[in-house]
């Protein structure tokens, strides 16, 4: 055991606690914003401790929206970003392990080729082809609508790759016995595959939640509606460019219920989490 | 790498794959395509004819003095970030590391921010200092500090650079820790044997095991800063004030926005396809090679 002196694991505890302060003092700035005036706020006169509003910031923020440029309550756009959220992951998980057990299980013509053609949208992401897949989601009439929010970011390389990866761990007699027993691809992929790809999958989900939900600016282009944008995209537009009317005890009480599922996820999750990241990364 | 034991069909396989292939030719390869065609095109003002001009979109870009300057800045902005957040997160694994009471709280205490979208990471940032009501700004201005992030370049851009890296401290501490942990215990004993004292062992044992990781986060940063941080820079300063927080992903979306010269925007979309080639490169062929030290 390396010598540990009293004096430096003070310092080291020191250290902590006041990274962990900078990391919190912008959320908990929000939250005691959230409980309080708006009119004390604007002055600059804002306390460092909560206010008496809460309940009334909270039902206002969910039920009603600001009374300015966006009149749309924040529930309903938590529910989009949700039903978004639910829609990329489920659907990358979906479309990606059917591929990468085509790809290990079967031989067939331009395999490989389909493989590279998946693994090259890696290069792809969203923002540097902006605007022609915008076009191509307005020519699809996709505009303001939850397949136009999901469809286009739905392919997944790195899904694809990790569960190629996983199944090609997955032991030869096993797809041997379960032939044995007469399956087909069908219930081997079902009955074997599935159950054992399990943990990973919940990895994964819990990544490609957390980046569902946190889109941004894919869902600031194709929804015009109010009552289809996202709260990521809400809260942005609750910001008005003369400060006088932004009702900033609404907009801290909408960043903290946007960051509120993705936040649960982490800390509730933390194992399958870090998993997931660390995966998703090699 | 193949398996040995398969399954035989002819279709089966295709229609497996169709979903995922059918989603990337519609949405990534086709509008892909369509910006590297746009981009050797050039449009008249009223959209009537357009013509192929070769590489003049490009040539035009880079005699653009604000173009050459938002790639300057884009650099700047991403080496800024990556080094603040990378040594901050560095500092705080470190101190995680040693075998403390209360070291898994320490985690997710820390780790939480990732989950925070980049949007919602500017509105907690702009907020706290805002230049009329941000509680910090009292500080700052307390001390003598003319705080105007609304109508000073270099403020603004410093107030993009700290929000982005405060972002990322969570991710870039997860995996130092995770690089930490892996270094064997035995080396750093061997060392205090000889007599290393804490510091010194960090800079000659310690520092150098966990260079691959550095280079990994560095990459990965430098992605992030490149196109994460358009969130924050929307919701802080929409590119502004002049243009002095405008990164190449931001000036795209606002150019295309404008919806003036569809060659232009299509030339910087290829640009931006580029650095992400070189980028993603460069992360595989270290996640080839481990980095030697």
């Amino acid at each position: 055991m390396v010598e540990e002196e009293g004096f430096q694991r003070y310092l080291a505890h020191a250290i902590l606690w006041i990274g962990i302060a900078i990391v919190a003092f912008p959320v908990y700035l929000a939250i005691v914003a959230s409980t309080q005036d708006n009119a004390v706020i604007a002055n600059g006169q804002m306390s460092l401790l909560p206010g008496g509003h809460f309940l009334e910031t909270y039902y206002q923020t969910l039920f009603v929206g600001t009374s300015g440029s966006t009149r749309e309550p924040v529930l309903n756009m938590m529910l989009n970003s949700l039903v978004m959220a639910l829609l990329i992951a489920v659907g990358k998980i979906a479309i990606s392990i059917i591929s990468a057990y085509a790809i290990v299980y079967f031989r067939f013509p331009f395999r490989m080729a389909i493989f590279w053609i998946i693994f090259i949208t890696l290069m792809l992401p969203v923002e540097v082809r902006i605007y022609p897949t915008y076009k191509i989601v307005a020519d699809l009439h996709l505009l303001d609508s939850y397949a136009g929010l999901s469809l286009p970011l739905i392919a997944s390389a790195t899904a694809t790759l990790l569960f190629r990866q996983f199944f090609m761990t997955v032991p030869d007699e096993l797809l041997e016995a379960s032939r044995i027993d007469g399956a087909g691809p069908f219930r081997f992929f079902w009955d074997t595959l599935l159950p054992l790809s399990r943990t990973n999958m919940a990895a994964l989900f819990v990544i490609l939640f957390i980046l569902g939900w946190n889109q941004y600016l894919w869902p600031l282009l194709i929804t015009t509606r109010d009552d289809m944008q996202t709260i990521q995209v809400g809260i942005r537009k609750m910001i008005t460019t003369t400060d006088a009317l932004t009702e900033w005890p609404v907009v801290m009480a909408t960043a903290l219920l946007a960051m509120l599922p993705p936040v649960f996820v982490v800390v509730v999750m933390q194992k399958l989490f870090v998993r997931g990241l660390v995966e998703t990364e090699k | 790498m193949q398996k040995q034991a398969i399954f035989q069909s002819k279709l089966l396989p295709y229609a497996l794959v169709a979903p995922q292939l059918a989603i990337v030719l519609i949405f990534f390869y086709w509008p892909a395509a369509q910006a590297v065609i746009q981009s050797f095109l050039l449009q008249d003002a009223f959209g009537l004819s357009t013509s192929f001009v070769w590489f003049e979109n490009y040539l035009e870009l880079f005699k653009d003095p604000a173009y050459f300057a938002a790639i300057i800045r884009t650099f700047a902005f991403s080496f800024a970030i990556a080094v603040s957040s990378l040594s901050f997160a560095l500092l705080l694994a470190v101190m995680a590391d040693r075998p403390l009471r209360g070291s898994t709280l320490y985690r997710t205490l820390l780790i939480w921010p990732y989950a925070v979208a980049p949007p919602v990471v500017g509105v907690l940032w702009v907020f706290m200092l805002h230049p009329s009501l941000g509680v910090l700004s009292r500080y700052l201005r307390a001390m003598g500090v003319d705080w105007n992030p609304l109508l000073d370049g270099d403020q603004a851009a410093a107030l993009i650079i700290l929000a982005a890296a405060w972002k990322q401290i969570s991710y870039n501490f997860l995996f130092f820790l995770a690089g930490l942990q892996s270094i064997p215990k035995s080396v750093i004993e061997a060392a205090a044997i000889d007599g290393a004292r804490p510091m010194r062992r960090f800079r000659t044992v310690i520092f150098p095991l966990l260079s691959p990781t550095i280079f990994f986060l560095l990459v990965i940063n430098i992605v992030y800063a490149f196109f994460d941080t358009f969130g924050i820079i929307d919701t802080m300063t929409r590119g502004g004030p002049g243009k002095a927080t405008e990164t190449l992903v931001y000036k795209v979306y606002t150019d295309g926005l404008l919806g003036g010269n569809l060659g232009s925007s299509a030339a910087q979309s290829v640009i931006l396809m580029v650095i992400v080639v070189v980028l993603t490169g460069i992360q595989f062929r270290f996640v080839e090679r481990k980095v030697t030290y």
